[in-house]
């Protein structure tokens, strides 16, 4: 098998100019990220500069078997932690042959959203902290949960250590090498409560590039889950009882928040979030119901509640914003399986834009 | 093992001008690749200056025990990525010892054609879609399926990621290095529509190499398979019932089709293949009854249909090729186990010789 990987590990550059690029793009779910690779005839850092290129939309739910053409637009390049070299990973939008973004292209309108003056004018950055879990492949339980039983209590495993504590380390740092290698801007990791939960964070990332590198860091954990021989898992409660859901908290601050008097724009932009929680919560992820309990570090899905330092609320100041008079805070409503193309947008749109 | 690896990883060039040849040529089915190595005493980058050779007709199926001498020519020299080095893949065809090319050497006539001042002219350009399917290898059960059982049904596997979507990725993958490293013109791979079932592309490639590179291709898939312990199957209708079969669509292109005034040409091509169909369904792969039902994303056997964007159809042209009036058409009939030699030259054949 060593030579599977000697080939795997071939490094091209030494005989051809020609480069790799994986397009990839969001399928018809919404949440199913699927990708496909083509030669280039050399390197390639611009993503103007890289072809359109099309799919079969039939096979992915986004369009009809007599006209099945998807156009995928490239707009962000990564490097390849998996071919390495001068290949690239390429995050893409759909179209229609006609030009108009197809229903499941979110990416679209947020960036319509981000390229508002005044939207523009604010910088707004994001840090998201994407939760998941891992299950077994064949019997879609927790990795390191008995087969037909469960582990201990929650307890041990937050950030713990040890064979009966952290299931699956093998996958976190490795993604984490490869998000780094890849140019995600990913600001850390750490095991979760339940056991076989496991979160990272991207950011800060300014405007579209939140969604982007989001989407480009869940599609590298997922092919790395793949070699593993484990299955990703985005259900924002994937264990019902005592076990903690799996959330992508999101952290957000505009150019006038991280400025002195920032705590005051902070205060005013949650405030207009609590005026609009309904539309949020519906574009927050499904199943987020079964997660937004008022338990287990969540609040109630149909309350709207904000304080410092409190993880029982929907959104939470940190103590230094408090203390330094400005910062961020942290939306904690969105679930594991939210899409942040719309979830930073509409943060954007509603405390930037928005007018009650 | 890795004592084993390090000497098939030897650089021979540190101590030896001598190289190792590989020559492949094509077994008495038509589909098993046979091939079997000799010393050369210096690098050879031109096929006419390497010596032909012979080999035991009676054990493929191609000559009697009493006279078994088949002849080796070679044609075409690619690089080696198993033995690397100045090691070479040598594709060969076929022939008596008085000359003549056997009746299982298809290259011979379409060479022939080829060469045809008409067709020559044209630059015929071609680009392969080859699906194949892997399999367990001592239950011929598709990769990834449950033993005894089946996977989910189609929806999640076309260009999916994930352990329980993407079963094999490491034979894709290397194959995709490999074939570059060798020089093959492998424009792109993506996961099919069935679980376990893929797809590579080579092309654009000129009149006969199209064949030669689709070969040699082939052979380097069924190299990689064997290490890593699968079976390779180009069989057009793997598994019967609601699950895709593998083709062989074959994209064409002549000069007229891609200078302007091109769409009328294609057209015209287009009819011509429609007065051939049964011809061309008779030399476009054993068992592709099974697979061309009108259902799974092809046209009925007994149906000639062409259409823009239509994955039904016979023949499909893309919108890119409607709308700027020239490009390529698809032919979408050939099946995954289908002679590329045979394919090739008989689309030139009906479209710039024939006439009705």
């Amino acid at each position: 098998m060593s030579q599977l990987s000697d080939l795997l590990n071939l490094n091209l550059s030494d005989t051809t100019d020609k480069v790799i690029a994986e397009y990839i793009w969001i399928g018809g779910s919404g949440m199913d990220l699927r990708s496909k690779a083509r030669t280039l005839n050399g390197p390639v850092s611009d993503p103007s500069k890289l072809p359109k290129w099309n799919y079969d939309g039939s096979s992915t739910n986004q369009a009809p078997g007599e006209d099945s053409e998807v156009i995928l637009y490239p707009q962000a390049i990564f490097k390849d932690p998996f071919r390495r070299g001068n290949n690239i990973l390429v995050m893409c939008d759909a179209y229609t042959p006609a030009g108009e973004p197809i229903p499941t292209n979110k990416r679209h309108a947020a960036a319509k959203i981000f390229s508002h003056p005044e939207v523009l004018a604010e910088e707004p950055w994001y840090g998201i902290e994407q939760e998941y879990t891992l299950l077994q492949r064949d019997v879609k339980w927790p990795v390191g949960w008995p087969a037909g039983g469960y582990p201990g209590p929650q307890g041990p495993y937050y950030c713990g250590i040890g064979a009966d504590k952290a299931f699956g380390r093998d996958i976190v740092d490795s993604h984490y090498k490869a998000c780094l290698y890849a140019g995600i801007n990913i600001s850390g990791i750490n095991g979760e409560v339940m056991p076989g939960q496991w979160e990272f964070q991207v950011g800060p990332a300014v405007g579209i590039s939140a969604g982007d590198e989001l989407w480009v860091a869940r599609y590298i954990l997922e092919r790395i889950t793949e070699i593993a021989g484990v299955v990703l898992s985005f259900d924002p409660k994937p264990i019902q009882g005592d076990w903690n859901g799996a959330g992508a908290h999101t952290n957000y601050s505009t150019k006038s928040m991280r400025h002195d008097g920032g705590y005051e724009i902070i205060k005013k932009a949650i405030e207009k979030l609590g005026l609009r929680h309904e539309e949020h919560i519906a574009a927050y992820g499904e199943g987020n119901e079964r997660r937004l309990t008022g338990r287990h570090e969540t609040a109630d899905i149909k309350t709207f509640l904000w304080g410092v330092a409190n993880r029982g609320a929907s959104i939470r100041v940190g103590r230094d914003t408090e203390k330094a008079g400005k910062g961020y805070f942290e939306d904690r409503r969105p679930a594991s399986n939210m899409d942040p193309y719309v979830v930073t947008s509409m943060i954007a749109e509603t405390t930037i834009i928005w007018k009650p």
